[in-house]
């Protein structure tokens, strides 16, 4: 599998949130990705770098676009360096929340991507990576 | 500070974002609605979100905000416009906006909070 393209971008607080879509957006129209597929992508990337600026102190965002073959995948990596998720599974469940927030985002962002790895340490922070095919 | 404009129409109060929400805009909207509805004595309140490229969960649980408070003030909140893109991703994140009444477009969301208000007229005229 060929990276054909990366960029990076912080996420220092919720102001950044908006430049993350934006950024998402573009790269998921020039990797030809249909309307209903760019805003699953949109979406999901605005809920992951929202937990990253509420739950992780804010972070990183790592865009990949891959080359599988036959198929085209926009990767996105969220980095924390924040306190981290003391249960996973939990914090995976709808409605779970310690934010005040609806409890969606990790959630809706797995079921809005065709794979989604969560690794986290307490004390050491948080990596989210999601991938949407087309 | 940057704000979305909110438009008086006889009782009710039209909102259309044309812009990216960012998170403090849409606290801002739902700060400035609820005092517009009570100032105004609106018993109606349109949001056009046509122009809306996403709603994530930030912005559906203002949207469901923005309907409750209206609601305990005595106004109907519709949310018009929904793109079928948008409305798509907002079920698979898991969020079907419970307490938000929509409408396909402006005008059916007029003629929804006139019903709601029991005019007659909503229905396409006075009745003769």
């Amino acid at each position: 599998m060929a990276v054909l393209r990366r960029d990076s971008r912080e996420i220092r607080g919720t102001q950044d949130i908006v430049g993350v879509r934006q950024v998402v957006r573009e790269w998921a129209i020039s990797m030809g990705f249909s309307l209903v597929d760019q805003t699953k992508i949109v979406t999901a990337a605005s809920e992951l770098a929202r937990n990253a600026v509420v739950y992780g102190g804010g972070g990183t965002l790592a865009l990949e676009a891959l080359n599988d073959g036959n198929r085209r995948g926009l990767r996105l990596a969220f980095e924390d360096q924040g306190p981290g998720i003391p249960d996973v599974e939990a914090a995976l469940r709808d409605g779970f929340t310690t934010g005040g927030g609806l409890g969606l985002g990790l959630g809706g962002a797995k079921r809005l991507s065709n794979q989604f790895e969560i690794a986290s340490r307490p004390g050491e922070g948080t990596r989210v990576v999601i991938t949407r095919w087309r | 500070m940057e704000r979305i404009p909110i438009l008086k129409m006889g009782d009710c109060l039209l909102v259309t974002i044309q812009v990216d929400m960012h998170d403090r805009l849409a606290t801002t909207l739902q700060d400035d609605l609820t005092e517009r509805i009570v100032a105004a004595r609106a018993r109606g309140v349109l949001i056009d979100i046509s122009a809306l490229e996403i709603v994530d969960s930030f912005i559906g649980r203002t949207l469901g905000n923005i309907a409750a408070m209206s609601r305990v003030l005595d106004a109907r909140t519709v949310v018009v416009g929904m793109q079928p893109a948008v409305a798509i991703t907002l079920v698979e994140l898991g969020l079907a906006l419970p307490g938000v009444s929509t409408a396909l477009n402006v005008e059916k969301g007029m003629a929804l909070i006139g019903r709601a208000l029991g005019r007659a007229e909503a229905d396409g005229g006075p009745e003769t």
